[in-house]
């Protein structure tokens, strides 16, 4: 029905000429000079890439693709042997995820800089990037929830983390009938700790809530700070055709959690604890190499034991986005079936609180009378209101899907103040620092889910399309279309001055303690340890060392180690080695990868940098020879004909 | 002792000051000379396009030094070298690194001493082996400059008929793809004037009194 009403208005719906929008010297306005940079960093989520893109905003040019939470043959991740443990979860190895929050670490409400997190919905996981390095640097599985779409969402000093489950699922898992739904299924609300030093995650408790689906959410800033607010769905508790039967309340709920009570309820001990399975996988930065804990505990806080942590309030019509204005005041409800939008007050929340204003409970948890905490209705903004950003001038930007268009209005006196057709149904926004204390309100980009006849077509599947708009006028302005990779969920976007000083620039030889580095060429060996064979090598412009090798015998796992020993900017190594059944490696200057590789036939294989380094790239290859099994062939190796023979290890 | 000779010697306050001034000047040049431990004697900088702002090699009475924060000057310039089979510059082997430094402590020595004296035979002695150290260092600078741009292996992957390296020891100059300019730094233009100002203790020191 939904779904006929919403083509009904898009036929209807006025057919503007979506070409003819531009104007003035828009391309003055995006255009970053050769040898110039762009004003701001945006990282996009790659949704069912399970990436990371890095643009540059106000050009919107494709930098960097950081793989995540999917293996990436173009550079090993998940292939080398100190990436592998990054993908172990309870489930096993999982290759591939849908990312689709990305989130930047915050000081005092503003964006730091130092760290990126991203959810991975399916296998249900938060990963972190070092910001220095642009690299994946831990992964830590949430257990017992499904579809960790609502995550992460981080507090103002990065205290926490906060997801919640979109799938509501039994706990412990169990074989139960799916149409139990209402007696088995329970809700998780997560609290991940970030350590402020490292940004290391870990688990800190969990809130069990009602079997809903909690779908975004956004941790208080300024007065509002140590409070969560999370939407939920499917209050209807449908287990089946949810289109319909999860879409029939007139209002859902809004979660509103008070996290700083939390912790002093683990504090007093007042969680139960559950055998669990997790799995935490972390590098190591001096060694280069991740490892993975398999995590067995999980602490849980129950509201009916915990009184003052957890409040619902409805919400209009089935709410995707929740988010919150720079003063922590206004708390915006994005009821995506409703046709006005709720926004809240903070104070007028906790007046209610204070004063018991609770028209239900549910499952222990009070709930507050809806008029209580709403600051004011914005009627009729559009179709579909998704997310809303903010300009840090008081006024907020929603996009609306089905009326495929985005809307400013004024947040504290409720009204619209401009629209601009997105072409076509945006679905999350983004403005640099939009969601944080200081916005800056001077760009805005949509990341739009139909591409249809944007760009010139390439075959049934297109590019996703972003539009960067100006919004540092009165009325906002379109300047840009640009494809991005994959699907975007959610987009943050910094200036660039809070990550460029910091960018690495090559990893320094002397600190790195991987335990199979060369760390020059003297060290470059070969050593044989029963049926694996450790294959110590180096790469400096031109040449692999050792770059011959023979003794190597059919059924023997070949470790090639090899270390960059380059200490330069932008001189990358690549080694590809024929009959590798997996991927290649690019090893970063100072640092060591290694690859697996098992023979498959006698013979002699090549090998060969894969990353254009110099002039003399194209002779930067080697050979090794491979015998078989009961062949009396000694282990060597060696370069320029100088061959050295190897001691077999007992 | 000086002291006193020069009260014996010396009666009115204004020759006294004059017969300071040398010393003054002395002490000075002894100070400037120091410098050389402070700062880089020389600087090659190598430009080209794949390096922006070029490959700082900065040339220490005891070491070498990159831009700062660069502290793989070295293994860059030899992974560049290496290509038109210019030799490894390996800094331990580099024996002027080391006494080098032993020649300069000797000279600020040397310097207080003819302060101390306060003879214009001293500050000419001091100024003329002073001088000549200097004129050796470049000239030695010099050997090692052709050394390194001359003496090619002959396996250099890159093989040019007639083509040597040499950095200029003073200008500028194209060699292949890079943009040398090479010129003295503070730790040189300190000596230099360390010289000066020795030279005009000679001058200042009045000229011996006879009895």
């Amino acid at each position: 029905m939904i779904a006929v009403s919403v083509m009904l208005f898009l036929g209807s719906c006025d057919q503007r000429d979506t070409k003819s929008v531009v104007t003035g010297d828009a391309a003055s306005q995006v255009y970053v000079a050769p040898g110039e940079y762009d004003e701001f960093y945006c990282f996009m989520s790659g949704g069912f890439s399970g990436h990371v893109t890095v643009y540059g905003l106000p050009s919107g040019r494709l930098f960097k693709e950081i793989p995540v939470f999917s293996v990436y043959p173009e550079n090993g991740y998940g292939y080398s042997e100190e990436t592998k443990a990054m993908f172990n979860t309870s489930y096993g190895f999982v290759p591939w995820d849908d990312s689709h929050h990305v989130e930047l670490s915050q000081t005092d409400g503003e964006f730091d800089g130092r760290w990126l997190f991203i959810n991975g919905n399916n296998t249900p996981r938060i990963a972190r990037i070092d910001l220095t390095t642009f690299e994946t640097v831990e992964i830590l599985e949430i257990p017992d929830v499904a579809g960790l779409h609502c995550s992460p969402f981080i507090t103002e000093n990065s205290e926490y983390l906060v997801s919640g489950t979109r799938f509501s699922t039994p706990i412990p898992n169990q074989d139960v009938p799916i149409d139990s739904y209402k007696e088995n299924f329970i809700g998780l609300i997560n609290y991940v700790k970030l350590n402020n030093e490292t940004g290391e995650m870990s688990l800190d408790f969990q809130i069990e809530m009602p079997g809903f689906n909690y779908d975004l959410a956004r941790n208080g800033k300024g007065k509002s700070h140590g409070w969560s607010f999370l939407t939920t769905y499917n209050s209807e508790q449908a287990h089946t055709l949810l289109e319909v039967n999860a879409s029939q309340n007139d209002k859902d709920l809004l979660a509103i959690v008070n996290w700083q009570k939390a912790v002093e309820y683990m504090e007093q001990g007042k969680f139960t604890e559950r055998t669990t399975s997790y799995y935490h996988n972390l590098v190591d930065h001096s060694t280069g190499i991740a490892e993975s804990t398999e995590m067995t505990k999980t602490r849980i806080l129950h509201p009916k034991d915990c009184p003052d942590m957890v409040y619902f309030i409805p919400v209009p019509k089935s709410p995707h986005g929740v988010d919150i204005d720079p003063t922590g005041e206004y708390i915006v409800g994005n009821g995506k079936l409703s046709a006005d939008m709720t926004v809240y007050s903070f104070d007028k929340l906790m007046a209610a609180i204070e004063a018991k204003d609770f028209a239900d409970e549910i499952d222990g948890i009070p709930v507050i009378n809806y008029e209580s905490g709403v600051h004011g209705i914005l009627l009729k903004p559009g179709l579909g209101p998704l997310h809303t950003e903010f300009d840090g001038k008081g006024s907020a930007y929603t996009t609306f899907f089905i009326s495929s268009e985005v809307v400013k209005w004024d947040v504290e006196k409720l009204e619209i103040l401009d629209r601009q057709g997105s072409y076509y149904s945006p679905g999350h926004l983004v403005i640099p620092g939009g969601e944080t204390k200081k916005p800056y309100g001077k760009y805005l980009v949509t990341m739009n889910k139909i591409t249809k006849d944007r760009f010139l077509p390439t075959g049934p599947e297109l590019c996703h399309s972003a539009q960067l708009f100006d919004i540092s006028g009165d009325k906002m302005k379109l300047l840009l279309d640009f494809p991005t990779k994959a699907e975007p969920h959610y987009a943050q976007a910094l200036p660039a001055s809070k990550i460029k000083p910091n960018s690495k620039k090559f990893f320094k030889l002397e600190d790195n303690k991987h335990p199979y580095a060369a760390l020059g060429e003297g060290q470059a060996r070969v050593e044989r340890d029963g049926k694996d064979v450790h294959v110590y090598m180096t790469a400096i412009r031109s040449h692999m060392a050792p770059d011959n090798i023979e003794g190597v015998k059919m059924g023997d796992n070949v470790y090639f180690h090899l270390t960059n020993l380059e200490q330069d900017w932008d001189v990358p190594h690549g080694f590809a080695v024929q009959g590798a059944a997996t991927a290649e490696l690019l090893v970063m200057p100072g640092q060591t990868r290694t690859l697996l590789w098992q023979p498959i036939k006698p013979g002699v294989f090549a090998f060969y940098c894969t990353d254009f380094c110099s002039a003399l790239h194209q002779e930067m290859s080697g050979y090794i020879r491979v015998s078989p099994a009961d062949s009396d062939v000694p282990l060597k190796w060696g370069l320029d004909d100088e061959m050295k023979t190897a001691e077999v290890k007992k | 002792m000086a002291q006193d000779l020069s009260h014996l010697v010396l009666n009115s306050p204004e020759m006294a000051k004059s017969r300071q001034l040398p010393r003054i000047l002395m002490i000075l040049a002894v100070v400037l000379l120091g410098g050389v431990f402070l700062f880089p004697l020389w600087q090659i900088n190598l430009d080209a396009a794949q390096f922006p702002g070029g490959l700082d090699l900065n040339i220490w009475i005891d070491r070498f030094s990159g831009a700062e924060g660069d502290d793989n000057i070295i293994q860059n310039v030899n992974i560049l070298n290496h290509y038109i089979g210019m030799q490894y510059i390996e800094p331990d082997s580099i024996p002027e690194h080391k006494y080098f430094s032993i020649i300069a402590y000797i000279m600020m020595g040397l310097g207080l001493l003819a302060a101390v004296i306060n003879k214009k035979w001293g500050y000419a002695t001091w100024f003329i082996i002073m001088g000549i150290l200097s004129i050796l260092a470049v000239y030695d600078f010099y050997l090692w400059l052709y050394d390194y741009g001359h003496n090619l292996d002959p396996k250099a992957p890159i093989k040019l008929e007639g083509m040597t390296y040499m950095p200029p020891l003073f200008g500028e100059k194209d060699l292949l793809n890079f943009y040398v300019k090479s010129y003295p730094h503070w730790g040189t233009i300190l000596m230099t004037l360390s010289i000066v100002f020795s030279f005009f203790a000679f001058l200042k020191s009045p000229k011996k009194l006879r009895r």
